[in-house]
């Protein structure tokens, strides 16, 4: 299966303005505002982020409303990031996109593994997941207790039952001591999956993909590379063959397997050398 | 240098890395042109590089590439997947022309097509392709280090490109690429500001084709040396408009956003059906033939 896809180019910027800052961490913050084009944009797609005069970021969808109303987490990395936190309601961004392909939506039995802000996407896809997923248990993971994020939203959008959240800190603060990884290998050994989602720091999603070719369980991953132009253009986010913003971010398994000497070990900086992932 | 077809890689467009350059191949270019690679890595421009617009793209990257040294690896790579290995080469003074083209050279490129026409970057690109005596002066540096052809690849944001052109033929160009992107500038409504980060970017697609063709027109009738048409072309009547005007051979960059890498086998397919239909035996029966008409 690939999911790559050509889509038309035809995605001109568009300004709108900040409709609500909502503080999620210490150091994420999630904005909505107003974009018609994003309106039915997919869990995994992202969209390119112009914060006028400072910088154009790609950044994960949160959330889409049918009416428009789209939402990103963001976390203050940098400048731009840092540029982003300190606007406010009112003023304005610019939007291209929705980029990318998607997850594709699975039934049965489903684990998500995610960490900092990509638990953003894996939100996004619960929703979309809900009526179709018979168990989902998501493993959270975060440095501090503070920083684990939509813990709540997550426990909200699947049936009580069928859900299982499971939080990991590194300093032990709440839940299990250690990384999103640590749980997800004795969930494989007793429990059986039709699909893993993963979306954090790639060493971890690396983590996941190796476990996940253990046990034999299908896996979708969600893959940051820089980003320029986002159309295909550019050569900035490419991982083996493939551009990361056209023919991914999600990648399925059986693509990783052909990158397997990149995934979770280098990228390509801004002047396209390859470099170790830190 | 022979081509299986008349379609190649314009240069700049996935041209960094030797997986990708694979997949164009695959696509079914005739040959394959890198970024332009320069002496020492760079790492371009801070974001926005890239604005779409209702009639093409502007971009301004700023030339990143990760300098020759670390390049070759790319090159030698590339060099196994059995089409034309052209180097796209940039540099801040005619010495480091010629001696990124005798690294790429020696790696094992085909040829080297020299960027001498980039409109974003200051003292490279077409700072050195509006200058006629520093143009000469790179195109014989370049000539005298290496001995593969030499592509001057040239800009439409000059006065007179006639003259340009017969000033790189002149210096020993073997070929010469008629168009790099045309200046140009968007600027958002709301916030009063220049969106690319370097305010000024080129034009690339549709938009700027009839000025590349009547580019290739008017130097066609000037030059000996073969040109290769680039600009704005996305199916095979564009690549015929091309060829008809005076172009050998002709690139696709822009195109690949929204037709892939597959583009190149639709453009070839469409041109060979047309020459059957027209009833001519190959690509150089029409080079030109709109200058007979
Ligand atoms: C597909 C995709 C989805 C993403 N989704 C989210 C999200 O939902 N929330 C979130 O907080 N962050 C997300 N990111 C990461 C976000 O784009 C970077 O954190 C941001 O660009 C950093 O910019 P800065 O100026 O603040 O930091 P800088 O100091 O400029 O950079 C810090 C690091 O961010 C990365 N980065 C910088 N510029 C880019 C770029 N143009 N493209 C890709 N990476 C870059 C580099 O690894 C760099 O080392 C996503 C990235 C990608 C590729
Ligand atoms: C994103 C982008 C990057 C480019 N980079 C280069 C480059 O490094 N060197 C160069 O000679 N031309 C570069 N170009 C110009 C193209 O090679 C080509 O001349 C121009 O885009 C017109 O052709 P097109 O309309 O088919 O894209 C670039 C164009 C684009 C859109
Ligand atoms: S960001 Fe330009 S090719 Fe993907």
């Amino acid at each position: 299966m690939k999911l790559s896809a050509y889509r038309i180019a035809t995605n001109t910027l568009r300004t709108t303005r900040i409709l609500s800052v909502k503080t999620e961490s210490p150091t994420v913050r999630t904005f909505t505002f107003k974009d018609r084009q994003c309106a039915n944009a997919k869990p995994g797609q992202f969209l390119m982020l112009w914060i006028p005069g400072v910088d154009e970021i790609p950044l994960s969808i949160l959330d889409a409303k049918e009416n428009g109303i789209i939402s990103v987490a963001i976390k203050k990395v940098g400048e731009a990031t840092q540029a982003l936190h300190n606007k406010k309601v009112g003023e304005i961004i610019g939007i291209r996109g929705p980029f990318g392909n998607s997850f594709t939506l699975k039934e049965g039995r489903i684990l998500m593994v995610s960490g900092g802000t990509g638990t953003a996407p894996m939100l996004f896809l619960s929703k979309k997941l809900a009526s179709r997923v018979t168990r989902l248990i998501s493993v959270i993971g975060a440095k501090t207790r503070d920083e684990l994020l939509f813990m709540n939203g997550m426990k909200k959008t699947v049936d009580k039952e069928k859900t299982q959240i499971i939080a990991t800190t590194e300093d032990g603060s709440y839940g299990i001591k250690g990384l999103a990884t640590t749980p997800v290998e004795r969930l494989l050994e007793k429990e059986k999956f039709d699909m893993i989602y993963t979306c954090g720091p790639e060493q971890m999603m690396r983590k996941v993909f190796d476990l996940a070719e253990k046990y034999g369980v299908a896996l979708e991953a969600s893959l940051e590379r820089l980003m320029r132009c986002a159309v295909g253009l550019c050569g900035s986010c490419v991982i083996g063959g493939y551009c990361v913003c056209k023919e991914g971010p999600v990648f399925t398994a059986e693509q990783l397997r052909e990158v397997k000497n990149e995934f979770g070990v280098s990228k390509r900086d801004f002047d396209g050398r390859k470099i170790p992932l830190e | 240098m022979r081509l299986a077809n008349p379609t190649m890689l314009a240069s700049g467009i996935l041209g960094l890395s030797a997986e990708s350059l694979g997949n164009i191949v695959k696509g079914g270019a005739g040959a394959i042109v890198t970024k332009s690679v320069g002496l020492k890595p760079r790492k371009g421009y801070s974001n926005p590089t890239i604005v779409q617009t209702s009639c093409g793209l502007i971009n301004a990257v700023g030339l990143p590439n990760p300098g020759i040294n670390e390049f070759v690896k790319e090159i030698r790579e590339a060099k196994n997947f059995n089409v034309p290995l052209i180097v796209s080469v940039y540099g801040f003074s005619a010495e480091e022309y010629a001696k990124v083209a005798k690294k790429a050279v020696d790696a094992g490129a085909d040829a080297v097509e020299l960027n001498v026409s980039c409109p974003h970057v200051r003292e490279t690109g077409s700072e050195i392709g509006q200058n006629p005596e520093v143009l000469a002066e790179v195109v014989r540096k370049v000539k005298a280090s290496v001995p593969k052809p030499v592509l001057v690849k040239l800009s439409p944001n000059v006065t007179d490109m006639v003259e340009i052109a017969e000033v790189a033929t002149e210096a020993g160009a073997d070929a010469l690429t008629a168009i790099n992107t045309v200046k140009a500038i968007a600027i958002d409504p709301e916030t009063a500001m220049p969106i690319l980060s370097n305010k000024i970017g080129g034009l690339s697609g549709t938009a700027i084709k009839p000025i590349a063709i009547r580019c290739v027109y008017e130097i066609y009738e000037h030059v000996k040396v073969p040109i290769i048409g680039c600009g704005g072309i996305t199916n095979w009547q564009d690549a015929v408009e091309f060829i008809l005007a005076g172009a050998t051979a002709i690139q696709i960059g822009t195109a690949i956003a929204q037709k892939g890498p597959s583009v190149f086998k639709a453009v070839t397919r469409g041109i060979n059906a047309y020459l059957k239909r027209k009833g001519f035996k190959s690509v150089n029966e029409i080079v030109g033939l709109s200058h007979r008409n």
